[in-house]
């Protein structure tokens, strides 16, 4: 994991280094002065030699330094912390909500394979994952915000707006979010369930007289749920870059608005400090749902 | 060998067209690339041509699926689009499939490059694809190549990882160590017996890249971070009809349509060949 994290910061540090042309006059625009950027490079410790710029990168973002944004002038970090609050609140509340669609649909249409049931649900998941998610999110902000009013078409609410009140915001976007997503997440719950359910405990506990709920539950979900929370995983990523532009069309202040606008506004440390951030935590996360196999599975042993 | 990898091959392609969603899916996908390559035969107008005059004339006689914002026919944009939308979903899929063997075969193949890669791939898969592609999309300049370049730096690990994945397994085979024993070159064992051998697992993986790179243009385009806005592309289209959406719906659901249905009919393609490819899976199904 410390590999992959260190890597991840390699890559973010070089895909900056990347743009062609010097990085300080393309980050302040054409109309800077040669004098400005000496003064940005030498800030930005651009004039150092490659290895020396590298390491102190590094070691900063290690300490959780990762620069300054030239947009706001204030530290990166401190920068996504502001932006923070709505998208992990977002993702969270779309997570719960293709879970909460995705599961039961996954295992009822496993249980009635073949059904007219189970065909249709695997013909909704399979358009729902055609759609762009942004083209659902304008269609119902369109219909169901603007439309017919029952939730706030856009915005995050002002500066006063209390937390209760900043969460009715998002209940539209999550909405979006969450139906888009769950497309993966009933698939794949759908196909581990059949695998479980053809096993031969499966036909065991039937023979003993067990109720069927408490078979599909107990010894045909419990089975299927390592690929369950695999999948929970990667929807993850899944989340963020449906994050980016569901806060787009809902013109919601979360970094995933932040990194749009510090692409427009080449803020190279915001979007590097961006990446960063998203992906260590995928990384987290994914060892986090490795972590909850022990729990759900008795079998693996790390 | 090579004839029952040929056999192997057609009886696959039979297996697709013998289910009959994906059959259809294949059918309406041809049609698709047919009308897009035909546009500027079949277009009523030229894409480009600014009518003030008819702005916003909701589908009708004189613009089938309507005129936009400049009075340019939506049909004849929509075509066009879709040429440079299905460019970028190839462009990506082949590019990131060369890429991803090449890496992937030598991670597979040769053992002590194997750590590094792998790990460098965790890495890269470790962003989320929008927001990689964005960023290197702001780095290289928002053109179409620059977009095509961009996706298959996002997608190059997953072909390079089911790539690497199946080179191990194949590695180990009997017959690639009678090839081996037998004097021929790393060069000649992979291309003919690795590589030969996992052509169908990349071609399923290729075809759900061009999905996902067709769907990711139209989210780039859609945050003002993709191909140069005066190309058009179904993903622009959708991100200039947003202001009139209240006026002019159909200039967003035209082009959503047109996007969901080519990705959908793709989609349906991919699986049955996943399905044909994997009886393990096809027997759930």
């Amino acid at each position: 994991m410390g590999m992959v994290v260190l890597i991840v910061l390699t890559i973010a540090f070089f895909i900056v280094r990347l743009a062609p042309g010097d990085p300080a006059a393309l980050m302040l625009g054409p109309d800077a002065t040669p004098e400005q950027a000496e003064e940005l490079r030498s800030r930005l410790g651009l004039d150092q030699p490659i290895i020396i710029q590298y390491a102190s990168f590094i070691v900063s973002a290690v300490k959780g330094d990762l620069g300054q944004s030239i947009f706001f002038n204030q530290p990166v970090t401190q920068v996504l912390k502001s932006r923070a609050e709505p998208t992990v609140f977002l993702s969270l509340f779309s997570l719960i909500i293709a879970l909460v669609v995705a599961v039961p649909i996954g295992i009822y249409a496993a249980y009635k394979r073949g059904s007219f049931f189970d065909q249709s649900v695997i013909s909704i998941a399979m358009l729902a994952a055609s759609v762009p998610s942004f083209w659902t999110g304008l269609m119902a902000q369109r219909w169901l915000a603007t439309e017919y009013g029952w939730f706030p078409a856009s915005g995050y609410g002002g500066p006063d707006t209390v937390f209760i009140d900043r969460m009715v915001y998002l209940v539209l976007p999550a909405l979006v979010l969450g139906v888009v997503n769950s497309a993966l997440i009933l698939r794949f719950t759908r196909a581990s369930m059949l695998d479980v359910l053809s096993e031969d405990y499966i036909r065991t506990a039937r023979s003993k007289g067990m109720r069927e709920p408490r078979v599909v539950l107990r010894h045909g979900l419990r089975n299927a749920g390592i690929p369950i929370i695999t999948v929970i995983g990667l929807t993850f990523a899944l989340l963020v870059s449906g994050a980016v532009v569901t806060e787009r069309v809902f013109n919601i202040p979360g970094m995933g608005n932040l990194v749009v606008n510090a692409v427009l506004r080449r803020d190279y440390p915001v979007i590097q400090g961006t990446l960063i951030v998203v992906a260590v935590t995928y990384v987290i996360i994914n060892l986090v749902t490795d972590l909850l196999y022990l729990l759900v599975d008795k079998r693996v042993q790390y | 060998m090579e004839g029952q990898g040929l056999y192997a091959e057609r009886k696959v392609f039979s297996l697709v067209l013998e289910r009959r969603s994906s059959a259809l899916a294949l059918l309406f996908f041809v049609l698709v690339l047919i009308l897009v390559f035909l546009a500027p035969i079949i277009a009523p107008t030229d894409p480009y041509l600014m009518s003030v005059r008819q702005r916003l004339t909701p589908p009708g006689d004189s613009f089938f699926l309507g005129s936009d914002a400049f009075g340019r026919d939506v049909l004849s944009r929509l075509l066009y689009a879709g040429r440079v939308s299905l460019m970028i979903g190839a462009g990506v899929a082949l590019s990131s499939s060369i890429l991803g063997v090449l890496i992937g075969l030598m991670a597979g193949f040769f053992r002590n490059l194997d750590g590094l890669i792998s790990r460098i791939i965790d890495a890269m898969m470790a962003f989320p694809d929008i927001l990689l592609a964005i960023s290197l999309v702001a780095i290289l300049g928002g053109s179409m190549i620059n977009v095509i370049i961009a996706l298959s730096i996002v997608y190059t690990p997953r072909i390079a990882r089911i790539v690497r994945a199946s080179t191990l397994v194949i590695r180990e085979l009997p017959y690639v160590e009678a090839a081996r024993s037998l004097g021929s070159s790393t060069v000649y064992v992979l291309t003919r017996h690795v590589l030969l051998n996992i052509l169908s697992p990349i071609i399923v993986q290729a075809t759900f890249i061009f999905v996902y790179a067709m769907l990711a243009e139209a989210g780039l385009s859609f945050l003002g971070v993709g191909v140069d806005p005066s190309t058009p592309t179904w993903g622009i289209m959708i991100n200039e009809g947003r202001q009139y959406i209240d006026q002019a719906p159909y200039l967003i659901l035209f082009p959503g349509l047109a996007i969901s249905f080519s990705v959908l009919s793709l989609q349906l393609v991919g699986d049955g060949l996943r399905d044909a490819l994997d009886p393990r899976i096809a027997r759930q199904m």
